[in-house]
């Protein structure tokens, strides 16, 4: 057990490295701007004294990497400071999003997850049929297309022609669950479609992977029966690569859910990033930006202990 | 009932039979199942439901025959030893290769095919299709066609690029980590790991935002993000080639780094990058259509598909589907590529399953 342990630490040590160099990564990429953030905010119109009194307000007048360790210390215990355009805390915008973005993934994922595995499995198992290519085809398809076109073909369908779901996904206070669910079922329909895709296929390709060792050929041979052969000896074995399938797709939502925000116009995290950027509120798009990788790489991270514990193989390297 | 149904289902029942009949048992089964799946559609849905799935099978029908047309038709044209290679091609390859060809022949001769300017308006702001407009008036009054047309040349030229770049920068640092090997393979691996663990539509708003977008840091952008995928590729498939025999002659002759990359490695290593080619166009197709579906992209008054689908939405919910017809070229193009990228992946390893 102690050496599981020492692995699982190593990994998470090295994820908090990766995760340090990308704080610098976001910091200081700003102070790549020609002048100060101070000018690129105000414009060209602004005065000496307008440039002046914000880079006071920022904190600008300190050396970069002063401020990068107050950022950063900052950052953990989740203040990322002030707004540029409102001047709220970065908090106070972001917050509520996040948890907001949080529930989208997870209903998506609590969809998609099951309905992947399986299928994914059985066309495994059914390779090379009918069913095997035309769900390829399928598939391919749903990679193929950027979110927010499935997005508005789910709109034009489900709400426009047949007024099942609201096409706005909006919030508001006091609403029961299943109210909540009802509103929010298109944006997660769409990341069900996408994530459920690609787990397919990668869930596919590691159980056909395992379906070829030789073990399983043994089994065969031996005159073990299929169900068998897939539930004692496959299936142990497919954990690893199943969990590694899982969190890579997780992972992948992050991403998705931005486009899928905008599309629905979901309160989210990824909508204030959005806008953030396109109105340049440093503060804001730092923090999202940090929070996003943060979470990336969590996932990755479980992704890589979950193959490290359910592989005896990983766990004595030799 | 009407004649459409009653219709349907025969021709349905009449293929199934000449399946089972032909002992075709994969087709009998695709029939036989779609034969229950519309009982149960035609019970929900009605005629229409029906119709729209013998739209699609319609649509599926023609595609394969432009295909297959299209694929005989190169055949033709082409040399001896290319024909070889291309009658093994699946249909779906084919299909894929019409649509590059399409696509392509559409952003070369944009201005000749365009009936209009790109940024030409000549009508009122949605105005419905006539016969001047195929698809009628954009948000502007502009025709959405010739913006279609221009779009390929705008949309796909900038993937292209941003494509091209990565490929050659990675290919390049690839190569030399591979042949270097020690310190600079170490280092280059390192600043890989970390490029790949953001999330890569996080990494070019970041980016984006602190350089306002611009056609240059799109694809810079772009290629920064990308460019350690096409890296790590190459270097494990030069690192394959590195340890053969007949590189260690070569350096015992005393050829030089770039001579080994050029004439050693890299004519060993084409079949994986090419499809990698593919597939990263793909991935970078992708993230700039969304780009500049955020409004973050290639900027007006430029025709670009993504923004164009951003500017139209209001559209849909009048049930038009005119602004989803962009976001079909993108969706179409990528599955095109995956198409033949598919194939060729299947050549090249050789491998049944």
């Amino acid at each position: 057990m102690g050496d599981i342990l020492g692995l699982v630490a190593k990994r998470l040590g090295l994820g908090l490295v990766i995760l340090l160099v990308i704080s610098v990564i976001i910091f200081f990429m700003v102070e790549l701007l020609p002048g100060d953030i101070a000018e690129a905010v105000l414009g060209q119109g602004a005065t000496e004294e307008n440039v002046r009194n914000l880079r006071e307000q920022m904190g600008l007048n300190d050396p970069a990497l002063v401020r990068y360790f107050d950022w950063l210390k900052g950052a953990v215990m989740l203040d990322f400071g002030r707004s540029i355009v409102t001047q709220e805390t970065v908090m106070s915008v972001i917050g509520e999003r996040f948890r907001n973005t949080l529930f989208l993934a997870t209903y998506a994922a609590v969809i998609a997850v099951p309905f992947a595995i399986t299928l994914g499995v059985v066309v495994a198992l059914l390779r090379n049929s009918i069913f095997d290519r035309v769900a390829n085809v399928l598939t391919l398809t749903s990679i193929s297309s950027p979110e927010f076109f499935l997005g508005y073909i789910l709109i034009l369908f489900f709400s426009v022609k047949w007024g099942m779901f609201p096409a706005i996904a909006s919030l508001s206070d006091g609403m029961s669950f299943w109210e909540l669910l009802e509103r929010t079922f298109l944006p997660a329909l769409t990341l069900v479609l996408v994530v459920t895709a690609h787990m397919m296929r990668m869930t596919r390709a590691a159980i056909i992977n395992l379906l070829a060792s030789p073990y399983i050929e043994m089994a065969r041979l031996k005159g073990v029966p299929p169900w068998r052969v897939i539930v004692r000896h496959a299936l142990p074995n497919a954990w690893a690569p199943i969990i590694n399938v899982i969190a890579l797709n997780l992972a992948y939502l992050i991403t998705g859910v931005v486009l899928v925000e905008v599309v629905f116009v979901y309160p989210g995290i990824g909508q204030a990033l959005v806008d953030a950027v396109s109105k340049r509120d440093f503060p804001v798009v730092q923090a999202c930006c940090l929070i996003f990788a943060a979470t990336f790489i969590l996932l990755n991270l479980a992704a890589d202990v979950g193959a490290i514990l359910t592989n005896p193989r990983l766990r004595h390297p030799k | 009932m009407s004649i459409f149904v009653i219709a349907y289902y025969s021709l349905l029942l009449i293929a199934s039979c000449l399946a089972a009949f032909y002992n075709q048992r994969s087709a009998f089964l695709l029939v036989f199942s779609l034969t229950l799946v519309s009982f149960i559609v035609g019970i929900i849905g009605g005629a229409d439901a029906l119709k729209f799935i013998a739209a699609i099978a319609a649509a599926i029908a023609l595609a394969a025959m432009v295909s297959y047309a299209f694929r005989e038709f190169v055949i033709i044209i082409v040399s001896n030893e290319m024909a070889k290679e291309l009658r093994t091609a699946p249909l779906t390859a084919a299909f894929g290769m019409f649509v590059i060809f399409t696509y392509a022949i559409a952003g070369i001769f944009a201005p000749w095919i365009a009936p209009f300017g790109e940024a030409e308006v000549i009508a009122s702001a949605f105005a419905p299709a006539d016969e001047n407009m195929l698809l009628g008036a954009d948000q502007l009054g502009r025709d959405m066609f010739s913006r279609l047309i221009y779009g390929t040349r705008n949309s796909v030229g900038l993937a292209l690029t941003a494509t091209l770049l990565a490929f050659f920068v990675g290919a390049f640092l690839g190569l030399l980590a591979a042949t270097k090997g020690g310190f600079l393979d170490n280092f280059l691996g390192r600043v890989a790991d970390v490029i790949m663990s953001i999330p890569s539509l996080i990494f070019a708003l970041l980016m984006l935002s602190i350089f306002g977008p611009s056609m240059p840091v799109i694809i810079i952008a772009v290629s920064i993000i990308y460019a350690p995928r096409v890296f790590r590729l190459t270097r494990a498939v030069a690192g394959d080639v590195v340890v053969m025999d007949y590189i260690e002659a070569a350096k015992l002759r005393g050829e030089g780094t770039w001579y080994l990359i050029r004439r050693e490695i890299l004519p060993n290593s084409t079949a994986p990058l090419v499809a990698e080619f593919g597939l990263e166009f793909c991935f970078v197709f992708l993230l700039v259509a969304g780009l500049s579906f955020l409004g973050l992209g290639i900027q007006p008054p430029t025709a670009d598909w993504g923004s164009m689908v951003r500017e139209n939405a209001t559209l849909i919910s009048f049930g038009e589907i005119t602004p989803l017809i962009p976001a079909a070229a993108i969706a179409l193009l990528t599955v095109g590529v995956n198409f033949v990228v598919d194939w060729m992946l299947h050549r090249s390893s050789g491998l049944k399953e």
